[in-house]
């Protein structure tokens, strides 16, 4: 039997959703992220996934709940921070977020657009220009979010993109990461 | 080796491989499974692993054939393991009630989605409570231990190899969608701080000895195959000896045996975990995932100064009845959190004879109940 | 003759569990002393002999065998079997199973065990009924013949279990049946000692259920069966096609060679372990 603290605080919880369908690699953005700010940042964090049969196609999403104190719903139900691949995701989950809470979408793949502020990067793309595959757009959608954000230290992504990534594609994990921090570097400048 | 080093730092895990690895932890031998969401984890995860320590993984024709393997590799003296999900689940349970019969040790996990039939295979639900307790047909008595957490699920791992070993019984994990998919950041367990248990071996010599001998531990030393022994075990009901009897006093010692080695050892067995209880005059009943969102909903109303704390039962089977027998003296309001049509919630208002209001709070749509959800429940009933 | 019965009495549990279930006239207890003759000729201690079975007639034989015993449920005798060989491959494991319990509700884990070529000897007693229960028609009930459960005439067809296994790549295939016994108790033996999954279907008379059904009279008119129409595989080679149309061969009808399953596990440890490059 446990015996607790009689202080009893609920400490301020960040809730992320990557959201967009089967095969985008969100549930391995999702891992990679809860890594990064779970044992390289220390905080505490809980990703869990929702899914449908699909391998390939269909909705696809991984949340991931951030906090300092202990977390115990490992769902996210307002949102901090929305990242939309497709606009199916981007239909479904941008009512869910705080207002104010941060969408970013891939424009590529979005453009009809719920009336809020919306950030869109061309993910998929940039991907598919700069490195000859879209299936990297994940990652450079997680170093745009890392940029802007500061939910997750640079450093520390770049160690996990590393340390996860298949055999032989780490460089173009890294260069994806690159190309997502330069996306949010450009707005940045663009909105200054 | 490299594994057991690595568990001392703090990792990202998710429930299933917490669970695979506990069993490593625990010793295991041998693993049979058959690929079902949403436990696939676990196997995929031990066919890697297991083999680094010498052990057995195969992955059999269909999840009869996987507890039958199970049962097989225990009797041959290996330390055997299955994973499945519902639908498995009741293709296993042909088997597992030779397990209980034969008195075999052996684990099976449960990674619970939404039924009945195939139903929902990626969404979350706890409806195999009951099922765990009565699946197979006969009378027998269970163990099921239900986690909450990534670390739990190592834990109740290594306990449910633990107890198997010690009762010679078939152990059920109840883990659901959420805790199997699930990451979070785990410190696990250096390994001599993990107890082991490994069966009770005979020492008479062959001639003298009985695999289900009665004796006042209702658990029988257990010889395996090839060290001399050469003893039967049939699913037939059974003599001492382990050949098939008709006789009403050994089929009747053989069922108390069953009955007794699990009813006689709850204070050993049992084992519920409290939080915010000490001051509490209503407290939410939950287990498994449903047990996180409670502990956030209970924080949510001890700032609102309501005397609310958490009772989760670590071993759904045996139920806690002494400990709910107990608590039905102090309480005021006991809330029951489920994610199903109301399971459990029957069995504590069983145990509690009507002195206190049981409420019970559902949900049942694949989805987790919010915290929300239960606080304003408890907000409306307590 | 009495030295016969005195090497298959070592090997009986005769103070615990006699008499037997079977029926006087039965063909079980025949293949039973051909087993016991073949482990004992080739010298295989009672410890190093794990005997598995189903449900049905020919699955109490281990509960009368003084070897390490597992009498299972219905048709999953193979699945234990994997389990047992699988967690001590020095083991000898016997499987004992019926035409019922062996391939229709067990079919799917015999036509897999011998896919997987785990090293098993499994003897299928082929009795074309289910015996235990009455006399239903099994997946070897011939075609137009009588059972409880197909009263007017079976109109199934029925399985020949040792295509059933070589097509589903068991190593080693025989049949015998209940009247040559020498010749059984020597592919028992053979089967025995083969690395992987080898099969032995017996062709093995049931008077009292499946004989009484099909009007095919008392146990020595059936085992007369058997004598005049079971050809050997040599002799069959030697008879023409019309000769050879009512008959049924026997003998050794398939050997192969191909890597035991428990044997390549050990290779796939070594992998896991890195003590081998992949």
């Amino acid at each position: 039997m446990e015996h607790h603290k009689k202080h009893i605080e609920l400490e301020d919880i960040y809730e992320i959703r990557l959201s967009g369908s089967g095969g985008q690699g969100l549930v391995f953005a999702g891992t990679v992220l809860a890594e990064a700010i779970g044992i390289y940042d220390g905080k505490n964090v809980a990703q869990t996934q929702s899914y449908g049969p699909e391998a390939r196609g269909g909705a696809s999403r991984s949340d991931l709940v951030v906090s300092k104190g202990e977390i115990y719903y490992p769902k996210a139900t307002k949102l901090d921070l929305l990242l939309a691949l497709t606009q199916e995701a981007c239909d479904q989950y941008s009512l869910a977020l705080k207002e104010d809470g941060i969408l970013i979408v891939d424009s590529t793949l979005v453009d009809q657009l719920p009336l809020r502020e919306v950030l869109g990067f061309p993910f998929t793309q940039v991907a598919k220009d700069e490195l000859k595959t879209p299936i990297v757009a994940n990652i450079v959608a997680l170093g745009t979010i890392c940029a802007l954000t500061k939910i997750v230290s640079k450093d520390s992504l770049i160690q996990v993109v590393r340390k996860r990534a298949p055999k032989g594609t780490e460089e173009l994990n890294q260069k994806a990461l690159q190309l997502g921090f330069e996306l949010a570097r450009k707005r940045k400048k663009k909105d200054r | 080796m490299e594994e057991k080093i690595k568990q001392k730092e703090q990792l990202l895990l998710q429930g299933n491989v917490a669970c695979a690895r506990g069993a490593l932890a625990a010793g295991l031998d041998f693993f049979a499974g058959y690929p079902i969401t949403p436990s696939t984890e676990i196997a995929e995860y031990l066919a890697r692993h297991l083999p680094k320590y010498g052990g057995k993984f195969i992955q059999m024709e269909d999840e009869i054939a996987s507890m039958a393997a199970v049962i097989g590799a225990s009797i041959a003296g290996a330390k055997a393991m299955t994973a499945t999900s519902g639908p498995g689940f009741s293709l296993m349970q042909e088997n597992i009630g030779y397990a209980y019969m034969a008195e075999v040790p052996s684990v099976v996990v449960n990674v619970q989605r939404g039924g009945p039939s195939t139903g929902l295979p990626t969404k979350v639900s706890q409806s195999d409570t009951m099922q765990a307790r009565w699946g197979t047909h006969g009378d027998y008595n269970s163990i099921t231990l239900a986690p909450s957490s990534v670390r739990e699920c190592f834990d109740l791992t290594v306990r449910a190899m633990n107890l198997a070993e010690k009762y010679r019984t078939p152990v059920v994990v109840l883990m659901d969608e959420v805790l199997g998919h699930m990451r979070e950041k785990v410190t696990l367990p250096q390994p001599d701080e993990i107890k082991v248990i490994n069966r009770w071996k005979p020492t008479v010599p062959p001639e003298w000895y009985q695999h289900f001998e009665i004796n006042p531990h209702y658990v029988s030393p257990m010889a395996i195959f090839g060290e001399g022994y050469r003893f039967n075990v049939t699913g037939l009901t059974h003599d001492p000896l382990g050949f098939p009897t008709a006789r009403s006093k050994e089929i009747k010692d053989k069922l108390d045996k069953l009955r007794n080695k699990i009813e006689h050892n709850v204070n050993d067995i049992v084992q519920v975990k409290e939080e915010f209880m000490e001051d509490a005059t209503c407290a939410i009943f939950a287990y498994g995932s449903a047990a996180r969102s409670a502990r956030q909903a209970i924080r949510m109303a001890r700032q609102k100064r309501i005397k609310v704390g958490l009772i989760q039962p670590f071993t759904v089977w045996p139920f806690p009845e002494v400990y709910m027998e107990h608590m039905s003296e102090r309480l005021d309001m006991i809330l029951v959190v489920e994610l199903n049509q109301g399971q459990l919630v029957n069995e504590v208002m069983r145990t509690n004879c009507g002195k206190t209001r049981i409420r019970k709070l559902n949900r049942y749509d694949g989805e987790i109940i919010t915290p929300d959800e239960i606080f304003h429940k408890l907000r409306e009933v307590r | 003759m009495e030295q016969m019965t005195q090497v298959t009495h070592r090997y009986l549990r005769t103070k615990k569990k006699f008499p037997s279930v079977w029926c006087s006239g039965c063909g079980i207890g025949i293949v039973f002393g051909a087993i016991i003759r073949a482990v004992d000729n080739l010298k295989l201690g009672k410890d190093q002999i794990a005997m598995v079975s189903g449900i049905g007639c020919s699955s109490r034989m281990p509960v009368y065998a003084d070897f390490n015993t597992l009498h299972t449920t219905h048709g999953r005798a193979l699945a234990f079997a994997t389990g047992v060989k699988l967690a001590k491959p020095e083991l000898h494991v016997i499987v004992i199973t019926g035409d019922g319990d062996g391939l229709a509700i067990g079919g799917n884990h015999f036509i897999h065990s011998a896919r997987r070529n785990i090293g098993i000897t499994t003897i299928l007693l082929n009795n074309n009924t289910y015996a235990m229960t009455g006399g239903q028609y099994s997946p070897c009930t011939p075609f137009d013949k009588f059972g409880t459960t197909a009263p007017f005439g079976n109109v199934e067809r029925s399985f020949d279990p040792c295509d059933l296994a070589k097509g589903s790549g068991a190593v080693f295939v025989a049949r015998g049946t209940t009247y040559h016994v020498i010749q059984l108790q020597k592919l028992v033996e053979k089967a025995i000692m083969k690395r992987g999954f080898s099969l032995v279907e017996v062709v093995c008379h049931c008077s009292t259920i499946y004989g009484r059904l099909n009007r095919e009279g008392t146990a020595v008119k059936m085992m007369e069966w058997q004598r005049d129409h079971a050809v050997s595989i040599q002799a069959a080679q030697r008879m023409s096609p019309e000769k050879l149309r009512d008959k049924f061969l026997t003998g050794v009808l398939w050997d192969i060679e191909f890597p035991e399953y428990c044997e390549e596990y050990e290779k796939v440890i070594k992998r896991a372990q890195g003590k081998v490059n992949l």
